[in-house]
């Protein structure tokens, strides 16, 4: 077994590191089998190399609600290529078996989560090496459905909370959180609008009282700049769409990859990880 | 073919959190859900609002033109042989379609609630055109999201809701039909979700869409009912009506539901047939979750959708309302289907017999009456549903009967 640590402690660990380091997270999202199961695989690999944190990868589904273009068409060829749920927990298997400490988090939608059987996905995701899930279409009014059977198999179920939530209603989406708050910078999709970061480091400050976990923000962030923006008051910066658009734009005309594809990826992550260390934040207990 | 117990009533559902059995619920992303419990709330008082029936029963009368009537279909019964047919004309009420009764209700609860902006998906146009009509009525903007293959197999209702001051945006995602319509619709409504109201044309979607949509067409049984005590002095014994998302049939079958004599079939549709490509999701699909409910879906083995196939683009869709997988699972409903070809016969059978040019989506429900009805005794009451008519067809089903329409 790879397994070295319970699940929910390697997402831990790796947050404490940054904070002993003085700056915010950086955490990165691609799409499993996008444009080829071994190509993603590469890309994840290089990922923690060039800078990344935590690393999100994308369960394809043909219908994805609250995606922009760029996300949509990266699940899209990533299914045109074969690529299914037990085919993407195979490459994580194979990323943890050279990486014990980088936290894996697999973020897609319920319904290949739902037919793949709910103890049967839990069981085989912690055996791969997945140390959280993040489904967007379930609410903490679905908890019954995967949330809480995740908690209890030792996977972190990450819960999104966002422009909406008020104080209210924050408590709900916080409750049977663990790992880190996903804070959705923007009322809308990924890899749309750039949001207001003053807003957001509001925003952020407001769920840090309701919470002791990491709160980390993504949706719009494009830049290493941005990344930096972020990173004052959050602590942590997703950066997803802008990572597949790097890489579309290497792939050739029948989207497949090319020889700079892989490189293309990890230059932006590093100027994304720049932006994240350029700010100094002060080292927490 | 249930194992299930049977309830006392089929017709308290859903449960307080939106489940009819295990089907159902509110699947969606978070930034909806203060929405979409903000609907539940406005729409439950609107309920106990003697002033928004009254909008209703007003809006109903004199702008749709309710109560539609009940046809007793002579010639059609001669020919068959067997049941004594009756109509319910839901194509006869404005804009041509029983999609009106749901966007009736849902732009007065718009209202209700101060949303200026409405949207909504569509597939054969109907639900869209509806929506425009009543967004022009009431002063309202709207933004219709239609598949691109749709766009270009309806073409006249898209111009219909151009005229209408609509703004239809083709969905060139996906498999740019009415799933991906719905999915495109969702994306709007996460991102402009302060003044926007999402007027879903069918029974599906979230809690409490299925609920309250099929609530709103309900006056189509509510009316039957009546209808038959007056024509018959008795109920009917059979109730036909299609399916793709299910509401006409709901609207139809709901009042009914506790009448146990009542033979009641849902028709989907079956496409090239249910071993090629189809749009029937009880009949060949099995549970998931989509669009923020868990119903049947047709799809693989690894949960993603699969595309649908129906000549009629109403019902192009990979899923069904929460309440009929329920109604299926319980053996109440009885769920059938009518291939492409038996819908286009049965279109040109109703066409010629009673003059009454069905929508391609009730010509399936015809196609099933086709073939229930000579089996059925002379005295035995059949009620099917012509739940739109079918000018918006023509090209069409002309390009299927490979005639030139000049």
């Amino acid at each position: 077994m790879l397994k070295t640590q319970p699940m929910t402690q390697r997402i831990e660990a790796r947050f404490q590191k940054c904070r002993a380091e003085g700056r915010a997270a950086l955490v990165t999202y691609v799409m499993a089998g996008d444009p080829d199961p071994e190509t993603s695989l590469a890309i994840l690999k290089s990922l923690p190399k060039a800078g990344a944190d935590i690393v999100e990868f994308g369960l394809p589904f043909t219908d994805p609600m609250a995606d922009g273009p760029a996300i949509q068409a990266a699940g899209l060829r990533a299914l045109k290529v074969g690529q299914d749920t037990v085919k993407t927990l195979d490459l994580i298997r194979r990323f943890r078996a050279e990486d014990q400490d980088t936290p894996v988090i697999l973020m897609g939608y319920f319904n290949p989560i739902y037919v793949y059987g709910v103890d049967r996905f839990l069981n085989d995701a912690k055996d791969a090496g997945v140390d959280g899930l993040i489904v967007v279409d379930l609410p903490p009014e679905e908890d019954d459905e995967l949330c809480l059977p995740a908690l209890k198999a030792g996977l972190a179920f990450i819960r999104l909370a966002t422009p909406t939530t008020d104080d209210k209603r924050l408590p709900a989406v916080l409750t049977n959180t663990a790992g880190f708050v996903y804070y959705v910078s923007i009322t809308g999709i990924t890899g749309a609008a750039t949001p207001d970061f003053g807003k957001v480091a509001t925003a952020v400050e407001r769920i840090k009282r309701h919470t002791p976990l990491p709160v980390v923000v993504g949706f719009g962030v494009k830049s290493g700049a941005h990344a930096a923006a972020v990173a004052q008051g959050a602590d942590g910066v997703v950066v997803g769409s802008a990572l597949i658009d790097a890489l579309k734009g290497t792939l050739d005309a029948e989207d497949r990859a090319t020889a700079g594809s892989i490189e293309a990826v990890t230059k932006l992550v590093k100027e994304l990880s720049e932006g994240v260390r350029s700010v100094a934040k002060r080292a927490a207990a | 073919m249930s194992a299930q117990a049977q309830p006392n009533s089929y017709r308290t559902g859903p449960d307080e959190r939106g489940h009819f059995g295990q089907f159902g619920g509110r699947f969606v992303a978070e930034t909806l859900m203060p929405n979409i419990l903000e609907l539940e709330k406005a729409y439950e008082e609107a309920r106990n609002d003697p002033s928004f029936h009254a909008d209703m029963a007003y809006f109903s009368t004199h702008y749709i033109g309710r109560p539609s009537p009940l046809y007793f279909a002579e010639r059609m019964t001669e020919h068959l042989g067997g049941a004594k047919i009756y109509f319910k004309r839901e194509e006869l009420n404005h804009t041509g379609a029983h999609k009106v009764n749901n966007v009736l209700g849902q732009i007065l609860l718009a209202r209700r609630m101060g949303k200026k902006r409405i949207i909504a998906e569509t597939g054969a146009g109907q639900h869209g055109v509806a929506t425009a009509t009543l967004c022009a009525r009431f002063g309202l903007e709207c933004i219709v999201y239609m598949g691109a293959v749709d766009v270009e197999r309806q073409k006249p209702n898209v111009f219909r809701m151009n005229m209408l001051g609509a703004k239809v945006v083709p969905v060139q995602s996906g498999t740019r039909t009415l799933k991906d319509a719905m999915n495109e619709a969702l994306r709007d409504w996460v991102t402009n979700v302060a003044d926007t109201f999402y007027c879903i044309g069918t029974v599906a979607g979230p809690h409490p869409y299925p609920a309250m949509v099929r609530d709103f067409q309900c006056v189509i049984g509510q009316e039957t009912r009546e209808q038959m005590m007056q024509a018959e002095g008795r109920l009917p014994d059979s109730l036909v009506a299609c399916i793709g998302g299910g509401s006409n049939a709901i609207g139809l079958f709901h009042p009914f539901l506790d009448d146990k004599d009542v033979e009641i079939y849902g028709v989907e549709a079956a496409g090239h047939g249910l071993s090629n490509l189809h749009a029937a999701s009880l009949s060949g699909g099995r549970p998931g979750v989509l669009h923020g409910n868990r119903t049947y879906l047709l799809m693989n083995q690894d949960g993603q959708i699969a595309d649908a196939h129906s000549i009629s683009a109403g019902l192009d869709y990979p899923g069904i309302g929460p309440e009929h997988a329920w109604l299926h699972e319980m053996g109440r409903v009885q769920y059938i289907s009518a291939t492409d070809d038996e819908a286009l016969d049965a279109f040109q059978l109703c066409s010629r017999l009673e003059g009454i040019l069905p929508a391609l989506e009730p010509a399936h429900a015809l196609a099933k009456v086709i073939e229930l009805a000579p089996k059925k005794p002379k005295d035995h009451l059949m009620v099917v549903n012509i739940s739109g008519r079918g000018d918006k067809d023509l090209f069409q089903i002309a390009e299927h009967l490979q005639e030139k329409i000049v």
